[in-house]
């Protein structure tokens, strides 16, 4: 193709071409956004570069038509194309760079990686390079429909397209040509993009919430930005940007680092390709019917205390299924680990992430939560269902609104009868006063929680034990209640029945709130 | 009808708690229980002269000293800031029977007071009637890297009995001349 050149950068191609500058990056540094131009063969572009600084002579007229350099006689003082060397071979240890010599000629030479791309526009945006991403890829047979590319650089990119800048202003002729802003400089990872995302979709053929991650790496450059430390120091104040004053941060600069660059003595190293598929969100309800499972893992100083877990129960069959990489827990309260969790089940949202696949019909579903379900008599998930981002969110919502219902067996040190403990039942709304439980209080802060008790009814059982079903205020500790936590629990079940008294079994009714029922109707689809 | 072992509470033995024991001078015994997450509570043990002879308690006091008073105890937050940091020998309150007799409470341990039991301040005769439950002293939170360590030193059970037995069997009277660790 013909590049859009215009006369007025003919110097500046040929300082950027003796600085070391890559033919793209010069391509860059005019301020060039027609994305075709990057997308053509780097040996083309270099050619046509070349071609457009020895031909002086030549004008270039507004409407960017470049006409054929390569047949016409050169004038006196430019150009020997080495036509030996004019064979670019892209995958070369080095590029071939168009390079202007001391005498003035221009010519392609077997040479250095780009100062400033370090590579990465040279080596990196060919279909070669996309095949090899789209191998990688294949094989780690993810479905997906639409990708997404993201590339990470070495930070040492930044401080050299920085001393290049700083190089133009140095020079006369760049001046207010067109107010050349930084911020207009094309930027080296949307050139990559332009050239690559393209390039691998169109292997790949697909289009998804996916993304293939592409990684550059330059060891030898790498203490380049090193010197940025010192300012980074005293500049820093908090988690802002520095705030520097610019004259002494560009002496700084100069004295610190080279305008322009040195040129490096290899290329950019690539980094295995990675892939990310967005995380996707399954939700139901849980029953614990055991006494001796945590909801999530516990482990103390390294050690697994208690074997299992509720999350991990539930994630295990998704984490196959979805062939994802892990998980996040989330759900609407929780209970303790001797603690049973009956009626219709507690909410929960499993976050799965980077899962392979992602696609599942209702059946599917439906049996993976059957598989759940036969894994272990410890849990029951029902209403199993993929949903929204949104869901993990709502999961927490009304909480506090809630009122919970509870069952427990209780003891009692003093010797009961039928008559003691009916009056129970008449007692309604009862206003408690707990302090934070010492059990919790390691992790919780110190104060005072009131928390009202609705209703309790009881079914004796004999001399010391009795059922104690209550509903209660959401967050209200129940084995405090009943035990009294060392008199800072008030009223509690001792005061009220005259003697010590303990909770040996607690039960938890979740039963269907409205709210709940509305928001997986919503989800239901 | 079958009874699980799933009981919660503190003074239950479900969740690890160790309860150890301080020999005073004169018997002036105390105790520490530590839960399993390291928060420690104060009382008195049985043996204290304060839990004998029917005495009746004139009056309890958490200043101790002009510019320190237990009550004024602020802790905030998860962290527990503010909380005064206690050493072993540091007082925690003073108590007075009716026969004059005024009798010093200390921490027994290290750590950050979280805070003290004002409901005894309202009725006294908690303390005589259940020293060990309502009647605590004080709850005090260890530094972490300490809670293991914190009531190394502090007897056992046995080892507390073993002394009781002792003094009963002993017909001296007058100081102990051994060193006392409280």
């Amino acid at each position: 193709m013909m590049l859009p050149l215009k006369e007025n950068d003919r110097p500046i191609v040929k300082k950027l071409l003796e600085a070391g500058c890559c033919a793209r990056c010069v391509l860059r540094f005019c301020f060039l956004e027609v994305q075709s131009a990057y997308r053509q063969p780097y040996e083309d572009t270099a050619k046509e570069l070349l071609a457009f600084i020895n031909d002086e002579e030549t004008n270039v007229t507004k409407d960017s038509a470049v006409q054929d350099q390569l047949t016409k006689d050169p004038p006196s003082k430019k150009i020997k194309l080495d036509t030996a060397k004019t064979d670019v071979q892209a995958e070369g240890d080095s590029a071939l760079v168009p390079t202007v010599t001391e005498e003035g000629g221009a010519r392609l030479v077997k040479s250095d990686v780009c100062v400033v791309c370090l590579g990465v526009l040279q080596e990196f945006c060919d279909e070669a390079y996309a095949t090899k991403i789209s191998e990688v890829v294949k094989a780690e047979n993810y479905q997906f429909d639409t990708m997404v590319l993201s590339v990470s650089l070495p930070a040492q990119l930044s401080v050299r397209e920085v001393s290049f800048l700083f190089y133009f202003d140095v020079l006369p002729y760049r001046k207010k040509s067109m107010l050349l802003d930084k911020d207009d400089v094309i930027k080296v990872k949307d050139a990559f993009k332009w050239i690559m995302q393209g390039l691998v979709s169109k292997e790949l053929g697909g289009v998804s919430v996916f993304e293939v991650g592409v990684g550059f790496t330059h060891p030898e450059t790498d203490s380049d930005c090193h010197f940025l430390l010192i300012l980074w120091l005293n500049s820093f104040e908090g988690a802002h940007a520095p705030n520097f004053v610019l004259l002494p941060f560009l002496l700084f600069f100069f004295r610190k680092f080279p305008c322009p660059p040195t040129r490096p003595a290899s290329k950019c190293v690539a980094q295995d390709v990675q892939c990310l598929h967005v995380s996707v969100f399954v939700a139901g309800r849980y029953n614990k019917f055991s006494r001796t499972l945590p909801q999530t893992p516990w482990v103390i100083d390294g050690e697994r205390r208690m074997e299992s877990s509720v999350e991990e129960l539930i994630a295990a069959p998704l984490l196959s299924s979805f062939r994802a990489k892990g998980f996040n827990f989330s759900s609407s309260g929780r209970e303790d680990v001797d603690v049973r969790t009956l009626g219709n089940g507690r909410p929960f949202a499993l976050e799965l992430l980077n899962p392979h696949r992602a696609r599942f019909n209702k059946a599917e579903i439906r049996q993976l939560q059957e598989t759940i379900n036969q894994s272990s008599d410890k849990i029951r998930v029902r209403d199993l269902q993929i949903v929204s981002r949104d869901a993990m969110g709502h999961m927490k919502e009304g909480e506090e609104d809630k009122t919970k219902s509870y069952s427990a067996l209780i003891w009692t040190q003093k010797a009961i009868d039928k008559d003691d403990i009916t009056f129970l039942e008449e007692t309604k709304e009862l206003k408690l006063a707990q302090k934070t439980p010492l059990r919790v209080l390691h992790r919780r802060p110190l104060t005072v929680r009131e928390r009202v008790i609705h209703t309790m009814s009881t079914r004796f059982l004999d001399a010391h034990h009795f059922h104690l079903v209550l509903r209660t205020q959401a967050g209200t500790y129940i084995k405090e209640f009943v035990h009294g936590d060392f008199g800072r629990t008030k009223p509690n079940l001792c005061d009220l029945l005259k003697t010590d008294t303990d909770i040996l079994e607690l039960d938890v009714e979740v039963g269907v709130r409205a709210k709940l029922f509305c928001f997986f109707i919503l989800f239901f689809t | 009808l079958a009874l699980t072992l799933s009981s919660c509470s503190f003074t239950s033995n479900r969740r690890t708690q160790t309860r150890v024991y301080i020999k005073g001078k004169n018997c002036e015994d105390q105790c520490v229980l530590q839960h399993s997450n390291r928060i420690c509570v104060i009382t008195l043990a049985e043996s204290h002269p304060i839990l004998q002879n029917g005495n009746t308690i004139k009056s309890i006091n958490y200043q101790i000293s002009a510019g320190c008073s237990r009550l004024q105890n602020k802790v905030s937050g998860k962290s527990k800031r503010g909380g005064q940091f206690l050493t072993e020998l540091a007082p925690l309150c003073r108590i007075t029977c009716t026969e004059g007799v005024e009798y010093t409470i200390y921490s027994c341990i290290r750590g950050r007071l979280l805070e003290v039991n004002e409901g005894i301040l309202e009725r006294p005769e908690l303390l005589l009637e259940k020293p060990s439950t309502e009647g605590y002293i004080a709850v005090i939170l260890p530094k972490l890297e300490e809670s293991k360590t914190v009531t190394n030193g502090l007897l056992s059970r046995e080892e507390y009995e073993n002394i009781l037995s002792k003094r009963t069997s002993s017909t001296q009277q007058g100081p102990k001349t051994e060193p006392e660790p409280c």
